[in-house]
């Protein structure tokens, strides 16, 4: 084992965030970007979009309105990061979201608070009203509010979440148009996940470059993993990019470790004999941060049937790869297993998750192949007897 | 939008085409069909069904034809391998979840999802069956429209066109997942909800989901039963619109043959309902212009301004959404039910007839007026005043079951009474034509000389602009109108519901000064009703308003107050608009009915 993996504390630790911010306004717009494109960072929900980028777009677009939106729906299995980070360092993500607001030119924000999170609202309303408070003595304006979810994991998808605080059904969206450019009520709109906005935070502090220095060439910086399953230390962990699985496991493994399922539902089931070759981060297997350790007492059909089922029900069921996909995936599966179809069918499935992957008409359709795939191909016998 | 051209390839073809125009559209132009089930033209794009993608080089993704307008230098392949593996897939998996009893649905030969399955020979599909809702009944609670959810493939065109076009909302999607479907409020049967019956959604519908009850049978058990005296009646806009369900050009003017081939049929008068539209006018225009009288002359509170009321979806919308303006309402009945009780009384009369033993069927553009029919105010003449209500689409279907080549039939006229018609009960198949009509006639009557319009053609009311302003000035009036003399009549004009809440709204706030406004629930008015054939576009419908303005010229008489029958009628039975007879068979009140 080359080097141990190094623990991070940029996301929780204590800061002067109206100091950051004050420092910040003192500074152009275009610098502050640069900034965050020089860094590396990458956004944190899942899709990885690099944030300097995103924020420059959504800069560059001419409306009389823009917004920021803070991503903090958090549903996918096994994740649980930005719960933390919201009852921990809520100041530095609304810090994080003016930020964004003064580099893109927004004047109003929205935290999209996942459902479930509904308890942290008497807390987070106070914070939100203080901050506001403070922004507007500093002649700064920018308000933030709070949406409450609409409780399906779909909505946690940017353009799905949109409709959804439009009031609609949280269907997504044709891109493009891309929310930079018509987002929420059509406007230039900025999505970002709770954790990048407090990374960006911390880059506008520090610097771009001792978070570049961190990970690796194409994933800078730290992580926030939320680690489960079969591990004697299931938690919070922010760790630096660039270590394999098996640096992983042998970290927060219990000995006996079959495989990991990186990135949750909607990721990829790594098996043991694939750790030492397996980076986690973008040129390996990216994550939200969800990291599910299975030792070998699990059935990994039950495994991909929990995941199937979860997709199944969660689909928003508008499109037809991914509302009928998912039904024919779980029930082929079942079938395999209780013979009434033979073990060949596998292929015949998933040759149509790969239709699934690209035909699909967002995310969640498309990476459901992910675990389908990868849990097949690792334990086609599993699946099978 | 911008007329910047984009330059893009298809199928390794260059092309050039506006920015913003769909990869779908820009393939059109070369010739390349892409296949589609959710996109309809007259909607919103949803991008949903997924049958449309395409390969996009560089693209690790398939984009939707439908749904991805094009950019400069992108390079598109329509059916590459990648592309047809996709395609199949789609097909396959909505026929997996789709109750395809193909030889037993009423859709057979006339549905979107079959051609598809027909054009990739989807055979013994390798993907479990999952049909879900094959045991349910299906919705057959209104007596215009069944919902077949074991048909349905959720491309939501039947959500966006009560939303969008109608504004009706009745239809809405629910649930998430395996379980998402198209939904009532409530998950309520149709005839318990706010549904118009404007059969819109049918008419959009891509398979068997939605359809209007037929009732095809009863018909024919009429016609044979040797008690029965078959009396028929044809709506202005089926006689521009029936020859396509022979494959004919959309707006072939085929009266003749529709008479023909009904008489083939076996019906016993083919009479039309273009002599109670020019009635209507007889009656609608007196009303309007006592109304007038009486808010100019005698300060007298009245409902201004007037709405027509010949189009039955438009009328329940009323009742459920703005009822507060129901005595805006003319009292007038539909053209229909004012041709089904003088049918069982005038008309039995004269041919010496038992009007119970009368079986009178319309033939109608439109699904709203089978539930028109069975209304409780609709028995003016003791009986049920219309027996049967029939699309152009039933129709149809009638005509092939009884094996008449249609398009070889020779003309035929209409029986007479009742068969006599001009150029303004024509119109009334058109957005507009009511009002045209009904200026034609009250113009004149006013004046005493023609409407101020060459040829009678008075354009400012035609055409498929959604809601149309229009003013004219009454000058030089006969002496017992002189309270008209100087004043500019407005007059508006909406069709498809979601127009109809424009100018309602605009009323409501107090923002328009109208006196007189025709609604027809229905885009482009009744040549686009939701019991006409299928496919619509607005080309289609284009088209057979040309053919409804072809059919008005033609015609010797073009002014209601003109038409023979109609004078023969007002001597010898009605005696006057708004007369006592009038009262008790042509008019009636509606009343308001719930939200929800
Ligand atoms: C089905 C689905 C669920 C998603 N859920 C979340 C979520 O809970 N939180 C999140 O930040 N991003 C989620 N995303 C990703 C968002 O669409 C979006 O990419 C992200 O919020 C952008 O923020 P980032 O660039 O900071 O990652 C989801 C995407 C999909 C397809
Ligand atoms: S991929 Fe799934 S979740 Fe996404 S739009 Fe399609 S049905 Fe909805
Ligand atoms: S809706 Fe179309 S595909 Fe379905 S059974 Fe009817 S004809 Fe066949
Ligand atoms: S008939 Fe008209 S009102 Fe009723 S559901 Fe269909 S579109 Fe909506
Ligand atoms: S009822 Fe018809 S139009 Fe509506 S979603 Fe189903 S198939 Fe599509
Ligand atoms: S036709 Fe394009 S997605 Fe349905």
């Amino acid at each position: 084992m080359e080097k141990k993996i190094k623990k991070v504390d940029l996301i929780f630790g204590k800061v002067d965030y109206l100091d950051i911010l004050d420092k910040s306004f003192q500074r152009t717009r275009d610098e502050i970007i640069l900034d965050v494109i020089d860094s590396g960072l990458r956004g944190r929900g899942g899709a990885g979009f690099p944030t300097g980028l995103k924020w420059k777009f959504a800069k560059n677009e001419e409306a009389d309105q823009k917004y920021v939106i803070c991503n903090a729906d958090e549903g996918e299995p096994g994740t649980f990061k930005d719960r933390e980070i919201l009852t921990e360092a809520p100041e530095k993500v609304l810090a994080g979201m003016a930020l964004c607001g003064y580099c893109i030119g927004a004047t109003e924000g929205y935290i999209y608070l996942r459902m479930e999170y509904n308890f942290l609202l008497p807390q987070l309303n106070q914070q939100i009203d203080a901050f506001n408070k403070q922004m507007k003595e500093r002649n700064f304006e920018f308000t933030i509010y709070i949406r409450s979810g609409s409780g399906a994991y779909v909505c946690g998808e940017e353009t799905a979440l949109m409709e959804s605080m439009e009031g609609r059904r949280g269907e997504p969206r044709n891109k493009p148009p891309f929310p930079t450019s018509q987002g929420y009520l059509g406007k230039p709109t900025s999505v970002n996940n709770v954790e990048t906005l407090v990374f960006a935070l911390m880059i506008a502090k520090e610097g771009p470059t001792k978070f570049k220095e961190m990970g690796t060439f194409d994933s800078r910086g730290s992580k926030v993993f939320s680690v489960s399953g079969d591990t004697p230390t299931p938690g919070i962990y922010e760790l630096e990019l660039g270590m394999t699985l098996e640096q992983f496991v042998e970290e927060f493994g219990d000995g006996d470790t079959k495989a990991v399922q990186v990135g949750g539902a909607s990721g990829f089931c790594v098996a043991r004999k694939d750790f030492k070759d397996t980076l986690i981060g973008f040129e390996g297997i990216p994550t939200g941060g969800s990291m599910m350790i299975f030792n070998s007492s699990r059935s990994m059909y039950n495994i991909l049937h929990d995941y199937l089922e979860f997709m199944e029900e969660e689909s928003c069921g508008q499109c037809t790869p991914c509302r009928v996909g998912c039904q024919q995936l779980l029930k082929g599966i079942e079938a395999v297993k209780k013979g009434i179809k033979q073990p060949p069918y596998l292929e015949d499935l998933q040759k149509l998750s790969d239709t699934m992957r690209i035909a699909s008409k967002c995310g969640l359709g498309q990476s459901v192949p992910n675990p389908f795939n990868s849990i097949i191909n690792n334990f086609r016998e599993e699946i099978i007897y | 939008m911008s007329k910047y051209k984009v330059n893009l390839k298809i199928n390794n073809i260059s092309v050039s085409v506006d920015e913003g125009t769909s990869i779908l559209d820009a393939a059109r132009t070369l010739n390349f069909t892409i296949p589609t089930l959710c996109h309809h033209e007259d909607l919103c794009v949803a991008g949903n069904c997924r049958v449309c993608v395409v390969e996009q080089k560089g693209n690790r993704l398939l984009p939707a034809a439908c749904a991805t307008p094009v950019s400069e230098g992108m390079e598109i392949m329509t059916n590459s391998l990648k592309v047809r593996q996709a395609r199949k897939h789609v097909v396959e998996l909505l026929l997996s979840e789709h109750n395809a009893d193909c030889t037993k649905c009423f859709k057979n030969g006339s549905c979107e999802l079959q051609d598809m399955s027909n054009d990739y020979r989807i055979g013994d599909h390798v993907f479990l069956d999952l049909v879900k809702d094959r045991e349910k009944i299906k919705d057959i609670s209104s007596p215009s429209i069944e919902k077949d959810d074991s048909k349905c493939i959720r491309c939501q065109r039947c959500v966006r066109t009560c939303t969008d076009l109608q504004a009706v909302s009745a239809l809405a999607v629910t649930h998430k997942g395996n379980h998402m479907k198209v939904s009532t409020f409530l998950d309520k049967p149709m005839n318990d909800v706010v549904c118009t019956n404007c059969g819109q959604c049918i008419n959009r519908c891509p398979t068997a989901a939605l359809t209007e009850r037929n009732y095809i049978d009863e018909v024919f058990d009429a016609i044979y039963d040797p008690k029965k005296f078959v009396v028929v009646q044809t709506a202005p806009a089926t006689r521009v619109a029936i020859g396509e369900e022979f494959g004919m050009e959309p707006g072939s003017r085929v009266t003749g043959k529709m008479v023909a081939a009904l008489r083939r049929l076996g019906v016993d008068k083919v009479l039309d309902t273009d002599f109670t539209a020019d009635l209507t006018i007889m009656e609608e225009g007196t009303e309007l212009l006592t109304r007038l009288k009486e808010a100019l002359v005698e300060g007298k509170e009245v409902a201004l301004p007037m709405l027509t009321s010949c189009s039955p979806g438009w009328i329940k919308f009323q009742e459920h959404l703005y009822p507060e303006f129901l005595d805006n309402l003319s009292t007038c009945k539909s053209p229909q039910q004012m041709f089904g009780p003088l049918a069982k009384t005038y008309y039995a009369e004269k041919v010496n007839k038992n009007p119970a033993e009368m079986i009178v069927v319309s033939i109608m553009p439109c699904t709203a007026k089978k539930f028109e029919a069975e209304r409780p105010e609709m028995r003016g003449s003791g009986y049920k005043d219309v027996d049967y209500v029939l699309t152009t689409r039933e129709l149809g279907m009638m005509i092939h079951q009884a094996g008449i080549d249609f398009e070889k039939l020779e003309d035929e006229r209409y029986d007479s009474i009742l068969g006599e018609s001009t150029g303004a009960a024509v119109i009334f198949g058109a957005t507009g034509g009511v009002m045209e009509a009904a200026l034609r006639t009250a113009y004149e009557i006013v004046t005493g000389r023609e409407v101020p319009f060459t040829n009678l053609n008075i354009k400012p009311v035609r055409g498929m602009e959604g809601v149309k302003e229009a003013s004219v000035k009454i000058k030089d009036v006969k002496p017992e109108w002189s309270f008209l003399e100087g004043v500019e009549l407005n007059v508006a004009i909406a069709h498809g519901l979601a127009n109809a809440k424009i100018v309602m709204d605009k009323i409501k706030d107090g923002s328009a000064n109208y006196h007189f406004i025709e609604v027809m629930a229905c885009p482009s008015g009744c040549i686009g009703g939701g019991g006409q054939p299928i496919p619509t576009s607005m080309e289609i419908r284009k088209r057979r308003a040309a053919g409804i303005y072809e059919e008005d010229e033609a015609l010797v008489i073009r002014k209601s107050h003109e038409n023979p029958e109609v004078q023969e009628i007002y001597q010898s039975f009605l005696h006057e608009p708004l007369g006592h007879r009038s009262h008790d068979l042509l008019h009636t009140h509606y009343a308001p009915r719930k939200r929800h």
